[in-house]
Parts: structure tokens; sequence; C-alpha cells
């Protein structure tokens, strides 16, 4: 709905990219099957190259398993992921492979990008990062996602295109002026 | 965030406080539902301009995700759009739908227009949300823009509300407290 916030705002839960006094943070909350997350993940790592210590970016979990039977389960991967400091390059590996996402695809790049992949499995198995990704979920509602992905620029929802890069990067250059001048 | 008088679209819906209007309609070819049989439990009753549309499809997905959170209040979820019975089980079923979907199809729009959420212009339902009270009385509607899914965090509020009002068995007096929890 209109006039969405973030609910709850950014924390040392979330993952992070970017320095945490960058002027900007945009939060992402996204499905790893959702094709239209897979168009705009390499959107976002434009935005990030272009905007470079200026941003922070954010992912939560925003899985629609019901319509995405791959989602849950990668969500959770990439939070194992992150339990052994490689959240982001699971976080990429997901989405350039979003039509291989199977239980042992998964464990197949927890090998290449060198984490225990034992250990992933294991995890994944006794569902150690339901409880994270299902409160991701719920922030998002809370939020007002109302599809995926869905973004956030200093806790606003932004509900102008994604898929329009530039005027996607201006409006973030403006937030990221109007964020350094605040303080 | 808007409650009861919102006028955004061409219709007027029938505002918070208001006792909904009760109504059966087919929801699969051999069985009708009857919304008094639903008393003394909220329901949440979703009208939408139509089955297969793309923002359609989000929004549905979205709340069959968020089902069993809505069903934590003991509430119902209910969709409803002018297409007919057929055209809604190959819909929830390509979609997992795990609601039902009732079909105002004959005479067309009857229900629609009752809870002034019909478009006359294009002969579809507007995209409106109720939710209602085990009494049967409307505590929180909203209309949203014909292309804008309206996400769940609306509804949610309205639960929450519900929840808290029926907790402390104060029922009168209250009648929208959907803003409180917002920043």
């Amino acid at each position: 709905m209109s006039g969405a916030a973030l609910t709850p705002p950014v924390s040392e839960r979330d993952h992070a990219a970017g320095p945490d006094d960058a002027p900007v943070t945009l939060v992402e909350y996204g499905d790893y099957e959702c094709p239209y997350c897979g168009m705009a993940h390499p959107i976002v790592q434009k935005l990030q190259a272009a905007l470079g210590k200026q941003l922070r970016f954010i992912f939560r979990n925003f899985p629609l398993n019901e319509a995405h039977p791959h989602a849950r389960l990668a969500a959770q991967a990439a939070e194992a992921a992150g339990a052994q400091g490689k959240f982001w390059e699971m976080h990429d590996t997901l989405f350039e492979h979003q039509d291989a996402l199977e239980r042992d695809d998964i464990v197949g790049y927890a090998k290449s990008i060198g984490i225990d992949a034992a250990r992933l499995a294991r995890e994944l198995d006794a569902g150690i990062y339901e409880k994270h990704v299902r409160e991701d979920f719920r922030s998002g509602v809370k939020s007002g996602v109302n599809g995926t992905p869905s973004f956030f620029i200093n806790g606003e929802r932004y509900d102008g295109s994604w898929a329009n890069q530039d005027a996607f990067l201006s409006r973030l250059r403006d937030a990221a002026q109007a964020g350094s001048t605040t303080i | 965030m808007a409650d009861s008088s919102s006028v955004q679209g061409t219709a007027t819906i029938l505002p918070s406080g208001t006792r909904a209007p009760d109504f059966a309609l087919d929801a699969a070819p051999d069985k009708v539902l009857k919304l008094s049989d639903l008393r003394g439990r909220p329901v949440i009753l979703v009208f939408y301009p139509a089955d297969w549309s793309p923002v359609c499809g989000d929004q549905v997905a979205l709340y069959n995700e968020i089902l069993p959170d809505f069903r934590e209040y003991g509430a119902e979820l209910i969709g409803i759009s002018v297409d007919g019975v057929w055209c809604h089980a190959a819909f929830a079923r390509e979609r997992n739908l795990h609601f039902p979907l009732l079909a105002d199809f004959e005479p067309k729009g009857a229900v629609s227009r009752a809870y002034g959420a019909y478009r006359e212009k294009d002969g579809i339902s507007e995209r409106a949300l109720f939710v209602l009270d085990g009494d049967g009385i409307i505590r929180w509607s909203f209309l949203s823009p014909i292309d804008v899914n309206p996400g769940a965090d609306g509804i949610l509020d309205a639960l929450e509300s519900l929840a808290g009002k029926s907790a402390s068995t104060e029922s009168k007096s209250v009648r929208n407290e959907s803003e409180e929890a917002r920043p």
C-alpha cells in the first residue's frame, strides 16, 4: 500500500554489501527462483558498481514458495553460506543458475564457492535457517512488499521501475545526496 | 494506507462499520459458498479484476503464501471476481491456490456491486479488500488502484486490531485501529 516503510529497519541480522555509514541503503526483497528478480540481479550489480561506497545493499528473502517450489530452500542455502562467510557468493550463484536449484545443485554450488558443502547440506536438512527466512518474509509483508523484487531506498518503498536502470540510479543518487547532507 | 472512505477509483466501496451484504456464490462447479456460514471468524474478501492477469497473479500468489499467517488469526480468505467457475478452477489449479475463488458471474458482478466494488465501464470487479469480523461487520476496507497490487500489510493490521479487540472483550466504539502500528 502507499507510503510503505521498511519494518523492521536494517539491523545486524541482515546481509549487507557496502559500508554501514553509506548515505544510501537499498534493500531488496527477493526470491531466487523469481525470473524478475533474476532480471533485476545484474541491474543491482551495475548500481553497486556505479555508486561504490555511496551504497549499502541489503538482501532479504521473500520466497513465494507456492509459485516457486525451490525458492525457500535456495533462500536457506544463501543463509547457510552466509554462516560460513560467503552469503554474497551464494547469492550471486543462485541468481545465475535460477533454472537449477535442486538440493543437489545447491550443494554443488557450495563446493564451487569453496565452503563446507557437507555442513551446508546438514544445515539445510535440519532447517536451521527456516526461521530466519520466514522472518524475512513476514517483515516484507509488514513493509508492504506486494511482489518480487521489491526495493526500499533508505527505508521507503521504491515504486518506480527497477528495470529502468537510469531512473533507478538517479533516484539513488538523489537519496545519497539527501542522506549525506541531513547529518 | 486508507480506510473505509477511500475513493481512489471510480467506485465507492462499503466502509468500515457496515454490515457485509450476505451472498451465496459458486466456489466450484458443485459447491456453493455462503458468506453467513462463515460467522464466528474473521473473513477477508478480496475482489479482483480477473484471473490470469499479471497483477492479480502476483496478488493471489502473495496471499496464497501468507495464508498460514491469516489462519493464525482464524481468518478465512476468499477471492471474488466475475470469472466463471471453470476459469477459477483452472486458475487455482495452475497457481496451486489454497483458498476459494468465487464466481460473481450470474447475474454478473451483483455481489461486487453490493460492496461498491464493481467497475461499470470495464465490466469487472475493482481491486478491493474487506476484512469482516466474526459478526459479519466490515471492520476495514480498502480500494486499490486497479493496476496496483495492494499487498497484505493492511489486511494483517486489520486482523491484528480485530484480535486485540476480541481479546480485550471491548467490541464497541473502536472502529479502525489499523493505523496505530505504523510509524
